[in-house]
């Protein structure tokens, strides 16, 4: 009998089709190979910091902190990457190792389009074919997204099957890449899916922390007290806190969708309101019913649409590590506008939950604590849908 | 001796796929009954699920239209209970860890056994992954069927070696449906699958015309036919039951009596 590999206490795995199986074994061992290779790290870092604008800046926010009277709150601004969110440090990562194997395809999910627009980017860079799934909901969510990627070169599939969002471009492009495995590589998303993905991804996601660390340590001359960032599949969030785990004093907080509140059907909170499944090639929890059927998940945003959370996440939630709180909606687009008036940034509907929930956090703290707030994205693409919500209808 | 070795006693085997309560589960009955009248060695009963990431188009129609009808895993077997009554065949079933998973795999392969169900095929569970269900299915006698895919390579006899009930070989890169043509050679898989076990193995994906079950039925010990069927399912919907058998029969006259 042999053993699973990538667990994360009970959850991770590889629960993928068989015809599969040897492509992951083979990115595995390739991963397994380049991360430690010099040469390769050499060229990922130079891509990160001179195409896609690394290291991203540790931003104090003064106003944001002084409004709200209580910690001092610190912003890593991964929008400010090329593409504009966090998704660029893993595809990067990504889209060198399956160049490195000898790929010339690159296919992805994508919810909001971030990462659909990122992959879509490094396939024009490195001269490879790109095919982005994205659910049809999400196409019409992310009109400008679904632009950016055809004007990068990409195809863009919608997918029209069970909700047409994040979870059904996942299975559409796992169904894809079962069929054209020798010259494709998927370059999943985020820190979910079989192993190794979780690892890899939250490898090249770690950059986040790396820097962060570092640059709170050079400000303060001290770790922060609390790390917070938005959770979808939590890739964002994993970056933002790896380098963190083992700072105990360090409290680490992802924000869940909880879209119109935990208490109805209309929500993505996983955490807070799943239970323990095996979906999409994981052990996780996942939004489900009694008898195991995926449920249709909701949030505004359509990145943080998904009815499952990565392993790792899962895992720092079962042995009390990471905190995740549901933010609805309605805190999101608040949060959405606040930052946009008292700091002059507009970020991505998904990070809004982050902010959302450091303006609840930050006023119940002490004025000499810190707070770092990951903004994982900008929000130029969310402007039209946000001014829907508030039922303005304006031309994207 | 597991049950379903009995299916590959009657020349190849014919097993045809269908998924439980498309559109409802009286048609199921029906259909099942009318496939095992015609030839039927072996049925698959698919418990459907809501994102099987494994089907093509055609059965995830199905899945959908099975869900939207308020099928759940406890009505699929108390649908086998009652066919079991009647029909001698071995079932299987085919659908997804999560299914299992969140209904409790041991209490699950014990409803299997009671209600009688044979053998289980999961195609989200790689041999890496099999042992948290194996052990159940074992101690409750399910066979837990493993695939072997035209990617398995260097797999196939680990996979092999392990194997209970019989060994599904999917002929084909991709998900379920009908093709025109299987390019994978069937017979270098099957070679090496005969070197490590004599555990029957029977080709399926992309089968649904009468000579490609015959051809694929040759180099192995069977042909499963799952979205072929369905197609009738979906033109015929409550009437369905005597074009399946109709079908089902000419399928099993092509691979042999």
């Amino acid at each position: 009998m042999s053993q699973s590999k990538g667990r994360f206490g009970v959850h991770g795995g590889q629960y993928i089709p068989e015809t599969l199986m040897n492509a992951i074994i083979e990115l595995e061992q390739a991963y397994d190979h380049y991360k430690n290779d010099p040469e390769f790290n050499k060229e990922l870092t130079e891509l990160l910091n001179s195409y896609a604008g690394r290291p991203s800046l540790l931003y104090r926010a003064d106003k944001l902190t002084r409004e709200l009277g209580g910690a001092k709150i610190y912003l890593k601004r991964e929008d400010l990457n090329h593409t504009g969110s966090h998704k660029i440090n893993n595809v990067l990562g990504q889209a060198l190792l399956a160049k490195k194997m000898g790929k010339k395809r690159l296919i992805a999910e994508t919810g909001a389009g971030q990462h659909g627009v990122a992959t879509a980017t490094a396939a024009a860079l490195l001269d490879m074919e790109c095919v982005v799934f994205m659910g049809e909901e999400d196409t019409k969510r992310q009109a400008l997204n679904v632009y950016r990627m055809k004007l990068l070169g990409a195809d863009v599939v919608p997918v029209k099957t069970g909700t047409a969002t994040l979870k059904d471009a996942v299975s559409e492009a796992m169904r894809e890449w079962t069929t054209r495995i020798e010259d494709t590589h998927y370059c999943l998303g985020s820190v979910m899916g079989p192993h190794p993905f979780p690892t890899i991804v939250r490898d090249f996601q770690a950059v986040i922390s790396r820097e962060s660390r570092a640059q709170i340590l050079e400000a303060e001359g001290r770790l922060p007290d609390a790390v917070i960032a938005c959770v979808g599949g939590g890739s964002n969030a994993i970056g933002s806190f790896y380098h963190f785990i083992n700072d105990e004093g360090v409290r680490l907080i992802g924000c869940e969708a909880a879209g119109r509140g935990i208490d109805t059907f209309e929500t993505a909170a996983t955490v807070n309101t799943g239970k323990i499944g095996i979906f999409h090639g994981m052990k996780s929890y996942f939004c489900q019913d009694e008898y195991g059927q995926i449920a249709p998940v909701y949030s505004i945003s359509a990145g943080l649409d998904y009815p499952g959370v990565g392993p790792e996440h899962a895992y720092l939630h079962d042995i009390g590590r990471a905190e995740y709180v549901p933010i609805t909606d309605d805190e999101a687009v608040n949060a959405f506008e606040y930052l946009s008036r008292t700091e002059g940034i507009i970020p991505a509907i998904e990070s809004a939950h982050a902010i959302a929930y450091a303006m609840k956090l930050a006023p119940t703290m002490d004025k000499d604590k810190i707070i770092i707030v990951t903004v994982s994205g900008r929000g130029d693409k969310d402007c039209a849908a946000i001014a829907r919500y508030r039922g303005e209808d304006i031309y994207e | 001796m597991s049950n379903i070795r009995s299916s590959f006693e009657n020349g190849k085997a014919f097993i045809p796929f269908i998924t439980c309560g498309d559109p409802d589960l009286e048609t199921t009955a029906k259909v099942v009954r009318a496939a095992a009248e015609n030839g039927a060695d072996l049925i698959e009963l698919g418990i459907p699920f809501s994102d099987p990431t494994a089907e093509g188009p055609v059965i995830q129609g199905a899945n959908i239209r099975a869900l939207a009808g308020g099928v759940t895993t406890d009505k699929v077997f108390e649908l086998v209970k009652e066919l079991r009554r009647d029909v001698k065949i071995p079932f299987v079933f085919m659908t997804y860890a999560n299914v299992v998973f969140s209904y409790d795999a041991e209490r699950f392969m014990a409803r299997c056994c009671e209600c009688g169900v044979d053998g289980i095929i999961l195609p989200d569970l790689p041999f890496e992954e099999k042992g948290e269900f194996s052990a159940v299915a074992k101690q409750y006698g399910v066979d837990l069927i493993s695939l072997i895919a035209p990617t398995s390579e260097n797999r196939i006899a680990m996979i092999a070696k392990e194997a209970d009930g019989f060994i599904y070989i999917v002929s084909s890169l991709g998900v379920t449906g009908m093709r025109s043509e299987i390019t994978t050679n069937i017979g270098d898989i099957v070679k090496v699958i005969r070197d490590n076990t004599d555990v029957p193995c029977a080709v399926g994906f992309g089968i649904s015309k009468p000579e490609q079950a015959k051809a694929m039925a040759a180099v192995s010990d069977g042909a499963i036919v799952g979205s072929a069927i369905i197609k009738i399912l979906e033109k015929y919907g409550k009437d369905a039951a005597p074009y399946v058998g109709e079908f089902v029969k000419e399928m099993k006259d092509a691979v042999g009596r």
